[in-house]
């Protein structure tokens, strides 16, 4: 592709960031979901994914979907700086997706979590795969994070007992920020995170086709 | 005394609701009244009983009796609305049969509901715990699964119990409620996946330990609705009646700690042999029962209770499959608390729904075959007011 310099002045510059080295978790239900790391190439099938929850009131489904999906075109377009993006997939089947960015080395961004298959706390486990990203492998010391739905409120804020900074300014918006420091993630990664390495090629393989998903239980009758 | 039965029943999905509780009320007595063939307007039913724990505190309206017979148009029936914790279901019930039994009327309709998740998880922990002894409990900061930890906790050591068989309970009545289309939850747990798995202490954790999220019922939004009806009326209703041959009530100390034997609950022991009395029953005449499985170490200490197995072997039960469907006493074929959902005034309308739709031979796929007689024992604190109520197929 080739990037006019008009285009190049409005990409942000990019710092590295280490890659997320995928895991696979057994969840309740008995199912392997794997989670990995997904690239700019991905996101249109991720749009595909989001794109119906875009209409879904229940549970603030609306606002973080379309959320998501700008992101996720900000992303594949150059227009966030840092941003990354992990798929949660159960024989290949997208069920979930969160994102977020590196701020700096130091500090991180929490974007959104959206799980599409429920009842089995696909979202919980990959927001803790998120946090884990960004103080594991990214080597952060505090992650911004704020919630949209009373569930994001339960599972982060009052789980993780995260510190309640409202006046340091999060990327959402006005929404009371909350903050995952080094000392809070160490106290609760061990029952909050959880996933087996490597996963096999086989199976990364399988999670890597991101297969749209069939059905969405907060859409009954849904057909695509 | 004139004899009692069940014309009519009616449900309401378990899970979460986004009508009015007075709506859910509605929609579970609408049913119910179809069931039985009986329609709304004056003169139809001569009184309303509704069950509900919660509906003052958590969704700021009171005596929901009344208001469910405007919203049915049954004026001018009675109507009380009843609250006995947990067990406010079948406490509802029982005083329908005292109105019929007694003569004072000849058909009642028995409702019970609660809409629990308009507030968190924790809330819900909160309000349930307020049933506890304020000063000696509550203040301490004790709840239901608290209790239940500690309880479960002494069982393991008496009896052997582990956490493997409360998964197997826990499994049982998830693919139970997997052929129950009311159920809340409609996802079976993997056995290995939840207790065995190097993954399992954080996809099921810990609650109150050694009991984990697959050992707790959900919170649950939800109604339940009976007709019941004088036996010498049953040509009146399409479905020929459901008899309630016995019901037992027994109330045991309120704090749990002045118990003598911490790991008897009493009160379930004394209402179960009242019920079996009354009915003229013995616990081995019990084809199907629906027993207050807040937590999977409560079906269990139930069942030996009730008189189902021997005490401390309710667990090898368990592990022999004797308590599934096909097994020698099915238990929760409706998925239990544990799977349909646990709203608190609905459940033990709701367990009986269950008992009458397995003695006429309606629960689909999770039919026990040639069931005759039905158990239901709704659990009110922590074991400190329980009714148990037999209904028997007639004919």
């Amino acid at each position: 592709m080739i990037v006019d310099k008009l285009e190049q002045s409005l990409r942000p510059p990019e710092l590295d960031m280490p890659p997320y080295p995928a895991k696979y978790i057994t969840l309740a239900s008995g199912e392997k979901m794997v989670v990995h790391q997904v690239g700019r190439e991905d996101v249109p099938r991720l749009l595909e994914a989001v794109r119906p929850l875009v209409t879904v009131e229940r549970d603030f489904y609306d606002i973080v979907a379309a959320r998501l999906y700008a992101e996720l075109l900000a992303y594949q377009r150059y227009r966030v700086k840092n941003e990354y993006v992990l798929a949660g997939t159960i024989d290949g089947v997208i069920v979930g997706i969160v994102n977020g960015r590196m701020v700096d080395a130091d500090l991180g961004m929490s974007y959104h979590t959206v799980a599409i298959k429920r009842g089995l706390r696909i979202g919980a486990q990959l927001f803790a795969a998120k946090m884990e990203y960004h103080m594991d492998y990214l080597g952060q010391q505090e992650v911004l994070i704020v919630a949209e739905s009373p569930i994001g409120y339960r599972r982060w804020m009052i789980e993780y007992e995260l510190e309640s900074r409202p006046d340091t300014w999060h990327e959402l918006g006005g929404v009371p920020t909350h903050v995952l420091t080094k000392a809070l993630w160490e106290k609760h990664k061990r029952m909050k995170c959880t996933g087996r390495r490597p996963v096999s090629p086989e199976m990364l393989e399988v999670a890597r086709k991101l297969i749209l998903p069939s059905e969405y239980p907060q859409i009954p009758g849904f057909k695509r | 005394m004139r004899k009692v039965g069940i014309a009519g029943v009616g449900h309401t999905k378990f899970g979460r609701a986004e009508i009015p509780l007075v709506d859910v009320l509605a929609l579970a007595a609408l049913e119910a009244l179809d069931d039985a063939g009986v329609k709304t307007g004056k003169g139809n039913v001569d009184q309303v009983f509704v069950a509900s724990m919660g509906a003052g505190i958590l969704n700021r309206q009171s005596s929901v009796a009344s208001a469910l017979v405007d919203t049915l148009d049954l004026q001018p029936a009675m109507a009380e609305t009843i609250e006995n914790g947990p067990a406010s279901g079948a406490s509802a019930v029982k005083l329908g049969y005292m109105a019929i039994a007694s003569g004072m009327c000849d058909v009642a309709l028995v409702v019970g509901g609660e809409l629990m998740r308009v507030v968190t998880g924790w809330e819900a922990t909160d309000f349930v715990a307020t049933m506890l002894h304020p000063d000696a409990e509550y203040a301490y900061g004790l709840t239901l699964p608290a209790f239940a930890g500690m309880f479960t906790r002494l069982y393991m050591d008496k009896y052997g119990v582990t956490e493997k068989d409360l998964a197997m309970v826990a499994v049982k009545n998830h693919e139970h409620a997997m052929h129950n289309p009311v159920a809340h939850i409609q996802l079976v747990p993997n056995f290995h996946a939840i207790i065995e798995d190097e993954d399992a202490h954080v996809i099921n954790p810990y609650v109150a330990e050694p009991l984990r999220v697959y050992d707790v019922c959900p919170v649950s939004d939800g109604a339940a609705a009976l007709v019941l009806c004088a036996m010498d009326l049953v040509d009146r209703f399409p479905k020929k009646p459901v008899r309630i041959a016995g019901i037992g009530q027994a109330t045991d100390t309120h704090v749990v700690a002045e118990r003598e034997i911490p790991t008897d609950l009493l009160a379930v022991r004394l209402a179960a042999e009242r019920a079996y009395a009354m009915a003229g029953l013995k616990p081995e005449d019990i084809d199907v029962a629906e027993l207050h499985d807040a937590f999977t170490i409560l079906e269990i200490a139930i069942s030996e209770e009730a008189g189902l197995f021997p005490r401390g072997e309710g667990h090898l039960a368990a592990r022999r499959g004797d308590t599934r469907v096909g097994g020698k006493l099915p238990i929760n074929t409706s998925g239990g608390l544990k799977a349909k959902g646990h709203p608190l005034g609905a459940t033990g309308v709701s367990q009986i729904v269950e008992i009458v739709r397995q003695l006429r031979g309606e629960a689909n796929g999770r039919q026990v075959e040639g069931a005759k007689h039905g158990l239901a024992v709704n659990f009110g604190g922590f074991g400190n007011n329980v009714v148990a109520t037999i209904l028997s197929k007639e004919g």
